[in-house]
């Protein structure tokens, strides 16, 4: 298309021509007009699409920091999808609950092009950059409801621990560019595989700080505290979004440092990463039986999920090589069509997200309650969903890496964990609503948002060998 | 295609059924009549099945295969041999049953009941007929989905306590198979530098005694809770007493048998030297089994736990003819899977009648129904028969058999194990006793309607093949044969013959006498000397 060094930044940059459309087409809207800002932003992340899938297999580079590999590609679609499927579920929400649509459209797409970044970076300023751009978006959004106490205490929360994290990693990155003298990943590795034998202890300092640094971002145990507040207090969407484009950016930066520029010191970070995943997986799965609002216990499960990615990194071998890429796709799709189906059924005052507000939901809205059941069990992992087939992904590679036990707890965890999603359906299908009020009709947008997303869940269990492929071929351009 | 056709029929008739638009219940009567033409048909081809088997082969017929995830070499690969051809004829048979015993008794949610009982149905089929591992696991586990609906929807009060039971119990064991799945797939690719999830492939696998012991003990335990062997059984009374009719008909006859099935398909012949070492003491809970469950059924005041518990008992025998490891225990253990599933099948539909018409399962609520309802305690009794094992119905077939096998395996078990048969008439009996025979004496029950058309329809056909399987074994015994005979071969070729060999000779040698020549030499002599009776 253009130069090279354009080529590999053209999805990043069709997506922030929609962010800047929106924020130009909200200043010049006239009051009371309607504009479909949310139409711009689905064309430029369709662009975005047609560009990767332009860009694969071409691994060009743009000015030695920007890496369109196909592992960046995969993840740049995967967030596509989390956008395009954001998108439509907010149309209907924004409207009802008032939100001013380019403030919060524009916040969205930045924060997509900031995970774009990061997912395609291959310097660790750059990495830094975009964890900036993407974060500093995610607060405003978490507050997007400004007459919302919950939102601004969440908002003011996650800023805060968010802050400490960045320090934490820019720290690392410090430390990294004091011992190799360099931040771009790939000289990064090659200096530590050469040094790999005569090591300098400051590296393991280094690698300590970056991980903590992308341990906040994907709220890993023990630093997820800020997860379950901030994932309440937001709008249902919007922890939809964050709780997929985030895990899935940060995922990809963390697996893409950790795997190429700290590879040769695997040794010393898969113990310390296998204690973290059992310690996410346990810690989000048993917390997590213990709620009783559906976010909250969502924001569990998502922590619980976390587990289960790390368990793919530390597992990277030949076998699960595309186990991360393919559980990225498959939980950001479940996961979004679940926060989706809680924010169509909240009402402008109330959220209708405690659990007693889904009992009898069968009733008064059966499509909606089918779609969601689907996406709940694929949560747990029940055929024939994305979400098994993704979590057997995981736990082969485990298996095959001898991590037994990491597989064991995964599983025992999912089972505990299929309690609890199992509680929402109980309540939607085998407890009666009583004389609560039933929540509204559903915009047809919203239900065709979900429907879309429950075909991708079942076309990705029953037929996955596509994706599969492509997520085991494109991690092979990391390694 | 045949086979194929087996399990995505019902699936297709879900889905359409799930298409079709039901406000307000106008189409109640069409979506029941859909649902059961969809089950007779599905039965038919599981007939047709029978029909074209070829029951001098021990080898997997209908095979079909196709690449499905060719990266992790997990293949869409199914087939049947003498083991599951039946018990998917089994399966035919008693959905549509199922579905007609609710025909009256489910009004709400017509529509969504047909969806969950016909996917029930296919995934039912899909694990009875699945070669390869990892799609036998996507049944197995896509299987609890429906089931847990059908409890929690359209059970009795304490519906969803037992659902949530249910489907928590199961997954917890069956997770745990899937990561020694995974582990044996792994394995597969060490050994030949390529995963494969072909149970064939897999059965030559050379495993350490030492990881036999873990994946057998995996793939047991999963399988143990789903029989349910003691003390793995406390979820099956609350499920089944909680289930509706149709819910406990389908547990009973058919989910039940899948535990019995994984033990006689996975377990054993994957890890054999780990299976020898193992059996004795599931043997010993089988048989703790037996005689728990019949203790505990002789003490419930409600008939569908009494049934329930009666299943604890039967299905011990079921795993104690499996565990014998010999021709005649293994096709035992198969008989009396087909038969508990007729017989107790049959037991849970009448007793639903009997529910539906009086709104209480008490035993002590009924007595002397005979007067009333001379059909139904006909029926009921050739079952009650049926399932203590009467000689000339299929109870008996099967029971001789398990304890034939136990007993040239080890006399001791089969002493225990009598005493479960002696206590199982006790307890079926006095049920029968107290229900059934004496004075009417609660007058609610003088006016209660006999069996109806609808009715005669479930009832006929399970009575007629209880019958038949006492009285004819050798057809069904027959096309099992040569799968069971090399099943056990391949076991018993798996393990070390010094240790097992010396202490018990000729388990392999003594099939000489088969048991279809055993059964059939009862059988004629029963019948030269009910006709020499009669002559008389």
């Amino acid at each position: 298309m253009f130069s090279a060094e354009l080529d590999a930044i053209v999805p990043m940059l069709c997506v922030t021509l929609a962010a800047l459309a929106s924020m130009g087409a909200e200043a010049f809207r006239g009051k009371n007009e309607r504009l479909p800002i949310g139409g711009l932003g689905i064309v430029g992340l369709l662009g975005a699409a047609v560009s990767s899938v332009l860009l694969w297999n071409r691994s060009t580079n743009g000015f030695g920091v920007i890496a369109a590999d196909n592992f960046g590609l995969f993840v740049t679609l995967t967030l596509v999808a989390v956008g395009i499927l954001t998108i439509l579920f907010s149309a209907p929400v924004l409207e009802r609950d008032g939100i001013p649509a380019g403030e919060y459209y524009s916040l969205v797409l930045f924060a997509i092009v900031g995970m774009m970044m990061m997912a395609t970076a291959s310097d660790l300023l750059v990495v830094f950059i975009a964890l900036e751009i993407l974060s500093l978006a995610v607060y405003v959004l978490t507050a997007i409801r400004r007459d919302n106490a919950a939102g601004t205490e969440a908002a003011f929360k996650y800023f805060l621990l968010g802050a400490f994290s960045s320090a934490f990693f820019l720290y690392g990155i410090a430390f990294t560019f004091g011992v190799t003298g360099t931040t771009r990943l790939a000289a990064v590795g090659s200096y530590l595989s050469a040094q790999a034998m005569t090591s300098n202890p400051l590296i393991l300092v280094a690698m300590g700080f970056l991980l903590v640094g992308f341990a906040f971002k994907i709220s890993a145990v023990p630093f997820h505290m800020w997860t379950p507040d901030a994932y309440e207090g937001a709008p249902a969407v919007v922890t939809g979004f964050m709780s997929t484009g985030v895990k899935a950016a940060a995922f990809a930066a963390f697996a893409r440092v950790f795997l190429s520029a700290f590879e040769p010191f695997k040794a010393e970070w898969v113990p310390v990463i296998a204690v973290i995943a059992a310690l996410t997986m346990i810690l989000g799965t048993v917390v997590g039986v213990a709620q009783t609002n559906l976010k909250r216990m969502l924001a569990y499960s998502s922590i619980a999920h976390g587990g289960y990615l790390l368990v793919g990194l530390v597992a990277a071998n030949d076998a699960g090589k595309g186990a991360i890429l393919f559980y990225l796709l498959s939980y950001s799709v479940t996961n979004l069509a679940a926060f989706g189906a809680i924010a169509l059924l909240g009402v402008k005052d109330r959220a209708n997200d405690e659990l007693r507000d889904y009992a009898g939901l069968w009733n008064s809205h059966p499509a909606l309650a089918a779609l969601m059941t689907v996406s709940l069990l694929s949560l747990g992992g029940l055929p024939p969903t994305a979400g098994f087939i993704g979590k057997y992904y995981i736990f082969i590679a485990a298996v095959s890496a001898g991590h037994y036990a990491l597989a064991i707890i995964g599983v025992l965890t999912s089972v505990i964990s299929v309690f609890f999603y199992l509680r929402v359906v109980v309540m939607m299908y085998m407890a009666d609503r009583g004389t609560a009020e039933a929540p509204p009709r559903v915009a047809g947008l919203g239900m065709a948002a979900l429907a879309l997303s429950i075909v991708a869940i079942v076309y990705l269990g029953v037929l996955p060998t596509r994706v599969l492929d492509l997520a085991a071929a494109s991690i092979a351009t990391i390694f | 295609m045949l086979l194929t056709l087996s399990w995505t029929l019902p699936l297709a008739g879900a889905i359409l059924i799930a298409l079709l638009g039901n406000a307000d219940g106008k189409r109640d009567g069409m979506i029941r009549w859909l649902a059961l033409a969809v089950s007779l048909v599905v039965f038919a081809v599981t007939l047709v099945l029978w029909a074209r088997f070829d029951p001098a082969s021990a080898d997997f017929q209908f095979v079909e295969r196709v690449p499905w995830i060719p990266a992790f070499g997990i293949d869409y690969y199914i087939g049947i041999d003498g083991i599951s051809l039946l018990l998917v004829v089994l399966t035919g048979l008693l959905t549509p049953i199922a579905l007609l015993s609710s025909w009256e008794s489910i009004e709400k949610k017509v529509k969504e009941f047909s969806i969950f009982i016909l996917a029930l149905e296919a995934a039912m089929i899909g694990v009875f007929v699945s070669l390869d591992l990892f799609l036998f696991y996507v049944f197995w586990d896509a299987m609890l989905i429906p089931m847990y609906f059908l409890i929690g929807i359209w059970g009795y009060d304490q519906r969803i306590y037992a659902a949530v039971k249910f489907m928590l119990y199961t997954m917890a064991g069956s997770v745990l198979m899937l990561i020694a799945i995974l582990g044996l797939a792994y394995m597969h690719s060490e050994a030949t530098g390529s995963y494969s999830f072909d149970l064939l492939k897999l059965y030559t696998l050379q495993i350490a005694p030492e990881t036999q012991r873990w994946f057998f003990l995996a793939f047991a335990v999963a399988f143990a809770i789903k029989v349910p062997l003691f003390p793995f059984h406390t979820w099956l009374p609350d499920a089944h007493v909680q289930a509706p009719t149709a819910g406990s008909i389908i547990l009973a006859g058919v989910l039940l048998k899948m535990g019995t099935y994984g033990l006689v398909r996975f377990a054993f012949p994957l890890f054999p030297l780990a299976a020898a070492e193992f059996a004795p003491w599931i043997a010993v809970l089988a048989v703790i089994g037996i005689v728990y469950g019949a203790l505990v059924a002789m003490v419930q005041p409600d008939m569908k736990k009494l049934v329930a518990y009666s299943s604890v008992s039967h299905l011990g025998f079921v795993v104690l003819g499996i565990c014998a490891m010999n021709v005649q225990g293994v096709q035992g253990a198969v008989y009396q899977m087909l038969a508990h599933g007729i017989s107790t099948g049959g037991l849970f539909l009448m007793v639903g009648m009997l529910s539906d018409r009086r709104h209480t399962r008490l035993i002590s609520e009924f007595g002397g129904l005979r007067s009333a309802m001379p059909r139904l305690t006909a029926a009921f009794l050739i079952i009650t028969l049926a399932s203590i094992g009467m000689p000339a119905l299929n109870g008996f077939i099967g029971e001789f058999l398990t304890m034939f096998g136990a007993y040239l395996w080890d006399p001791r078990f089969v002493v225990v194990a009598g005493l479960g048969v002696i206590l199982s008439a006790v307890y079926m009996l006095s049920m029968f006793q107290k229900v059934y025979l004496g004075e009417l004496t609660n007058p609610k029950n003088a006016s209660l309607p006999d069996l109806r058309p609808r009715e005669w329809a479930t009832v006929l056909p399970l009575c007629a093949i209880a019958i038949a399987m006492g009285v004819l074994p050798s057809i069904f015994l027959k096309p099992m044969e040569p799968s069971v005979q090399r099943m056990v071969e391949r076991v018993q070729s798996g393990r070390p013959l010094v240790a097992e060999g010396a202490r018990r000779p000729g388990i392999v040698a003594q099939t000489a006498v088969t048991p279809a020549a055993v059964t059939n030499a009862i059988v004629s002599k029963a019948a030269d000397t009910a006709a020499a009776r009669l002559g008389q």
